[in-house]
Formats: C-alpha cells, structure tokens, sequence
C-alpha cells in the first residue's frame, strides 16, 4: 500500500520533470495513440505492444512496472481493450483531459477509415456488384476460420483441462441454441463472474480448514 | 426510434464485453443482428472488414453497425448513418470509459483480494465460450452456402483459412485477402 503511493508520487514527479511546461502533453498523448491507432491491425494485444514500446520506451511517460499494473486494471474491465489502457495511460499522465486525448486518438483513426468505407462500400455493392460479391463469398468462410482458431489458441494459454472444458462448451452451445433468455452472452458473463467467485471462495475455505486441523494436530502432539 | 435501440444495445455491448473482440462479436450478433438491423451476412462482412483495416474490431464494427442500421431502418440520407456511427462509437466505449477512469485505483487496490481474482478465474473460461458461439454462429447457409458445391467450397476456404492460422504465421489480414482473390476466381467465372 505504501509503495503503491511512493510510485504514485514518484512517477507524478517524473511526468512533471519530463513534460516541460506541461501543456504540450495532452496534444502529444493525443497524437501518440492517433499514430497507433492508425496503424495497428486487428487491435488487441498487436495494439498493447505498440502502446507499451510508445509510452514507456520511446515517451518515458510510465515505467514499465506501472504499465502492467495500468494493464492488469484495464484488462479486468469490460469494454475495447485498446481503449481501455488509452484511458488508463491518458488518465495516468493528465487526469479526465489526458483519458479524452488519448482514447480519441486511439477511437478516431478507424472510425475515420471504417466511416469512409461505409459509404462506398454499402451493403447494396456487397450484394449486387458481381466482383465483390464473388469476393466477399470467398472471404465468409475464412472469417469463421479466423474466430475458430482464437478458441483454440487462448483455451491453452487459459489452460483449459478436463476437469474446465465443460464451461466453454455449455456456453457456446447454450448461446447457439437460440433458446429465449438462456441464449444471453450476458448471462454467462454474469454466472461466471459469480461462479468464480464462489468457487474460489470455497477453496480457500477448504484450504484455511485443512490448515487448521492440520496446526491441531501438531498442537495435540 | 431506432437511435436509442441502437444505444441501448451498445450499452450493454460496452458494459458487459469482457475478453476483447472476438468475445464480443457473440454479444453484437445477439443485440444486432437478432432484431434485423443487419443481416447475418452484413454482420460477417463486418467482421472481414474490421480485420483489413487498422484499429480494434470493436469500434470498428460499431461505426459500421451505426452508419448501416438507420440506413436499413429507412433513414436514408447518409448524415443519418453518420449520426448514427458517431453515437455507436461513443457509446461503444463509454461504459469502459468511465470505469478506467473512476475505479482504476480502487481495482488496483484489490486486486489481490478474493473476490477480483475469483471474478477473472471464473470469466476465464466464459470468455472461451463466448469465442466459441461467435464462431458456430457464423456457421451458416448465409456464410457457407446453401447448395452441396458451395458448401463443399466455403469448408475448403475455412479449413485451409485454419490451417494458415494455426500452423503459419501469416498475418490473418493476407488469410482475408487469398481468401477474397480465391472467391473471385471461383465465384466470378
């Protein structure tokens, strides 16, 4: 807790010493994620590598320990990840203005890109226009293919056993059923939220008992 | 008022889109394409294009959704649909917003306490599960054909598509783009 607040203190000063008079930071910040923002594809953990080597290498704004601990928060909170440790970072650096820097710059360059394409590329064209409908069928299938192997990769790296596989399957078919009210993404996210927190209480207590009758014993020898 | 439905949705699309984009994609399908803003192919379009241009597929998908749905609702003049990405795109992200920026440090602080790491290790594995529905999903007559040929076709694309992820390290935007000049060849003549 003390350290936390030493940290806190000592990278205050630091932001201070390194900004200069202080103002230029928030068009800095802005520009910064505007320039990642523009050129990460598929967002993500692509987007948390640039942002770390932006921040903490080339800006000097954070040390990287305050980094993963701005990571860790803005991972365990909903929303675009990306986003998230803009506004963890904006907010570090310059408070409320700093988190509107730096996630508008991260949110304007695909909105831009993505708003241009919408109106040139319509629905319509998708569906009517023989070139692009020929080539948007080719590319439906391996869109699937792309999902399906984040599914593989990231239940190793969450290690998915035997005794937790039956999660991810009872919520992908349950959402896949369609059934009214049970099919709610929400709903799982909820209950596994809650579940885990159960079961991690339970285990603790289990253990804690364990412990007890184990001090006990050595007492009673 | 199609403007506050689609508000709504992204509300809870922001609020409750744990584990990055693809898990999100189930939640969008649900709040989006269910009600029939969008169609179940419009939807993987999205996806393909939020995957070849830069930025995260969460925002892109809500300026695409928000340009597209008023259009489809009978809004038709494109300062409806701009209207509409601006307010999806906003809205996208202000539920994580404010949460990054009024509970950062009171997470920090707990974040070793019981109730924190029992939420993430139970989400966990809800997260995988999200990944998985979008994926079966999008397994259907409007993405993989309906006839025996283009059936046959599209699970070619999507197992060499797989393949080319899982065992290579080519970028998924070049897996989109052979996949894009394959259809043509294929579809075209």
């Amino acid at each position: 807790m003390e350290d936390s607040k030493k940290s806190v203190k000592t990278s205050a000063e630091r932001i201070t010493a390194n900004s200069g008079a202080g103002r230029g930071i928030l068009r800095k910040l802005f520009i910064s994620f505007l320039r990642i923002g523009a050129f990460t594809f598929g967002g993500g953990w692509a987007m948390i590598t640039l942002i770390e080597r932006e921040v903490v290498e080339s800006r000097r704004w954070i040390s990287r320990e305050e980094f993963l601990d701005l990571l860790a928060v803005a991972q365990s909170l909903p929303g675009i990840l990306a986003v998230n440790i803009s506004v963890a970072v904006g907010d570090r650096l310059r408070g409320m203005r700093g988190a509107v820097a730096a996630a508008s710059g991260t949110i304007l360059p695909s909105f831009t890109i993505i708003l241009l394409i919408a109106v040139f590329l319509t629905p319509d064209l998708i569906q009517n226009n023989r070139v692009v409908a020929s080539i948007f069928a080719g590319i439906r299938p391996a869109v699937t293919a792309l999902i399906v192997a984040p599914v593989l990769t990231s239940a190793r790296s969450a290690k998915i056993g035997w005794k937790t596989v039956w999660i991810p399957v009872v919520v992908a078919a349950l959402i896949w059923s369609d059934i009214p009210y049970v099919s709610n993404p929400i709903l799982f996210v909820v209950l596994g939220a809650f579940g885990g927190w159960l079961w991690l209480h339970r285990k603790e207590k289990h253990l804690r008992n364990k412990q007890l009758e184990k001090e006990d014993k050595e007492a009673d020898v | 008022m199609i403007y506050l439905q689609l508000i709504w949705s992204y509300i809870k699309i922001g609020l409750f889109g744990f584990g990055g984009g693809y898990a999100m994609l189930s939640l969008i399908e649900r709040e989006i394409v269910s009600p029939g803003w969008i169609t179940e192919k419009m939807f993987t379009d999205i996806v393909a294009i939020s995957q070849m241009t830069p930025g995260p597929i969460g925002i892109n998908s809500a300026t695409y959704i928000g340009y597209v749905a008023p259009m489809q609702a009978g809004f038709d003049a494109p300062l409806w649909g701009l209207l509409g990405s601006l307010i999806c795109t906003v809205v996208v992200v202000l539920p994580s917003f404010l949460l990054v920026a009024f509970t950062s440090h009171l997470i920090h602080r707990h974040r070793d306490s019981l109730l924190i790491r029992g939420i993430f290790t139970g989400l966990r594995p809800v997260v995988i599960g999200l990944i998985a529905s979008a994926a079966l999903l999008l397994m259907n007559g409007e993405n993989f054909g309906t006839e025996t040929n283009h059936i046959i076709i599209s699970v070619i694309i999507a197992v060499c598509s797989l393949a080319m992820v899982l065992f290579t390290k080519i970028h998924p935007i070049f897996v989109i783009i052979a996949s894009g000049i394959a259809g043509f060849f294929i579809y075209y003549f």
